[in-house]
């Protein structure tokens, strides 16, 4: 063998590249939630990716089978828990979809003013997270700052933190207390400039940069195939919300508010906020474009809201009270997806003319962009894949439901 | 996006494959037999002026009354229906497919039913139809993975079925 080692550059010899199978999870702080990750790898290379879920599945769909559609309000909550107020929206218009309910105007604004702010709730929340993640800590901790001042100007509507059941079919379950859009509004106020504070930590960072940039990059045609939807989508260049594209119901919440679908169009985003400009490292599709699309739409909520406190406060019809508990529901199917901050988020609702659905099914968005994730992490590195899993921004109660 | 004319349409493509349809239903649906859906699929895929490239979801939905007295009253006979709802980026309109089957193959209970996969058609399926296989005991024939998603992978049963117990004892936790 010592003849072997002549040559005295060579340190190592008669090296073994076998390949390892790494288990990442469940309770990887990465992961967001007990997703268990079996990598094949090559040294720091992977080769194949295999998502295990179903460590929260609770068959949300089989109790809803069980209960009448105000009943299951609550377990919508549970499924993306970080923005419930979009979740019992998606299912309270499913439902008033099938009983050909039009809830009064001023309902419908509320239901702009509550969505939206959840919307800028989760979105903290993916931002902070993403942060942790690459491993900078400090960005979480201003993320659930101003996350705690939505989460109590939600406790003040509806008396809830995290699981608000305040939207039901019908209106919401209360109206805006007094004094509340003021509250609102000074929370808006304070809380648009402190973005500035977000792009600096984050989306400027050269760090953050380095790590995210040109890292797992999405083609147009892969997210429309794998089904992927909200910041996902939309961070591959493709003009898609169904707040602007969505069933009529659903759109009709949003008639005559001014806004932009924020996604890449000829190489540039809609003009009209202030942002940090795209750094030329990155990409259409990578994770650093997730990221930017998902900060862009915070933006965007902030003036949706204003926009929804305006028309709130025109509208002079009532709240839109709660449908009776056992409201008979006609013979019949209907889908409908919501954009839920994740993406997507669609119910659909089999009625066999009783009072209980015959089948109430939720399609997830988490669901559809983590599938992304198998040939999205082939071939990239180990450190990697908290980049990508985190820009997915998913949330596995949503997943397993 | 489904009017008669469409139907008529598809019908005189398809012929016998195209089995049915409900336009009278708030998300109109069109049904199609187990053969036929993976070339229905890609048709309506790939036909420009259709371009269903988006698939939203993938569910089932189990037909059986396990109660004798409301089984004799219900219109139907027990079955089980694979829905597909499909959306089109560029046109931005939408779809619903059907496959209606027997709840169990030739009759014989614990045979599950046969549908092919449209994983091949769109990636997204691939997931859906395990978790439809999963919760409801649906085969996708030549699906590349066809494995449990949610539930573990030595679980007895599909959960969603309207007939499914859940087991007494599962790995020394108790079920009910």
């Amino acid at each position: 063998m010592s003849s072997l080692i002549d040559d005295p550059r060579v340190i190592e010899f008669d090296v073994r590249t076998d390949e390892m199978l790494v288990n990442m999870g469940p309770q990887h702080p990465s992961t967001h939630g007990v997703l268990r990750l079996a990598l094949r790898t090559d040294g720091e290379i992977i080769s194949e990716v295999t998502p295990h879920m179903g460590y929260l599945h609770r068959c949300a769909e089989k109790i809803g089978e069980n209960l009448t559609p105000r009943q299951w309000i609550p377990y919508t909550d549970r499924m993306d828990y970080l923005a419930a107020m979009n979740m019992n929206l998606g299912w309270a218009l499913t439902t008033e979809k099938l009983l050909k309910y039009e809830p009064p105007e001023k309902a419908r604004h509320l239901r702009v003013i509550i969505c939206e702010l959840g919307r800028i709730a989760s979105h903290l929340v993916g931002m902070g997270t993403y942060g942790i993640d690459l491993g900078s800590f400090s960005p979480f901790l201003y993320a659930f700052r101003e996350r705690e001042k939505i989460l109590d100007l939600f406790e003040e509507a509806c008396g809830a933190r995290l699981t608000y059941s305040y939207i039901t079919p019908g209106g919401a379950t209360a109206d805006l207390p007094v004094g509340w859009t003021q509250k609102c509004l000074e929370f808006l106020d304070q809380f648009e400039p402190v973005i500035a504070e977000y792009h600096t930590l984050l989306t400027t960072n050269a760090i953050f940069i380095k790590r995210t940039a040109n890292i797992g990059v999405m083609s147009p045609e892969m997210a429309i195939d794998f089904g992927t939807s909200g910041p996902v989508l939309r961070g591959s260049g493709i003009s898609h919300d169904l707040r602007r594209d969505g069933e009529e119901i659903y759109t009709a919440m949003y008639d005559g508010y001014a806004f932009e679908v924020i996604a890449q169009q000829n190489g540039h985003y809609p003009k009209d906020h202030n942002y940090p400009p795209v750094p030329k490292e990155a990409v259409l599709g990578d994770c650093w474009h997730r990221f930017y699309v998902r900060m862009l739409e915070v933006m965007q909520s902030i003036d949706l809201a204003r926009q929804g406190i305006e028309r709130y406060h025109a509208a002079t019809d009532g709240y839109g009270e709660p449908l009776k508990l056992k409201t008979k529901l006609p013979k019949g199917e209907v889908y409908l997806e919501t954009e839920c901050p994740k993406g997507q988020m669609g119910f659909y609702l089999v009625s066999d003319g009783s009072d209980i659905p015959w089948r109430t099914r939720a399609r997830s968005s988490s669901f559809s962009n983590l599938s992304v994730c198998e040939p999205l992490c082939r071939g990239c590195l180990i450190a990697d894949i908290p980049a990508i899993i985190g820009s997915l921004d998913i949330v596995m109660g949503e997943i397993d439901r | 996006m489904s009017g008669q004319a469409f139907v008529d349409q598809l019908n005189k493509k398809f012929g016998d494959k195209i089995s049915g349809a409900n336009l009278e239903n708030l998300d109109p649906w069109i049904e199609v037999t187990p053969d036929g859906i993976v070339e229905v699929c890609k048709y309506l895929k790939e036909e420009s002026s259709l371009a269903f490239d988006y698939l939203n979801s993938v569910t089932a939905v189990d037909y059986l009354h396990t109660d004798a007295k409301k089984a004799a009253k219900a219109d139907w006979e027990p079955h089980i229906e694979v829905v597909y709802h499909l959306f089109s980026m560029q046109h931005k309109h939408s779809l619903v497919l059907k496959v209606i089957m027997p709840r169990w193959k030739d009759d014989q209970e614990g045979k599950l039913p046969e549908v092919p996969s449209v994983a091949g058609v769109w990636s997204t399926a691939d997931w859906h139809e395990r978790e439809v296989y999963d919760l409801l005991g649906v085969n996708f024939t030549d699906h590349p993975n066809m494995r449990r998603i949610l539930c573990p992978e030595d679980w007895v049963g599909h959960p969603l079925r309207k007939d499914y117990e859940m087991p007494l004892e599962y790995h020394g936790i108790r079920g009910r």
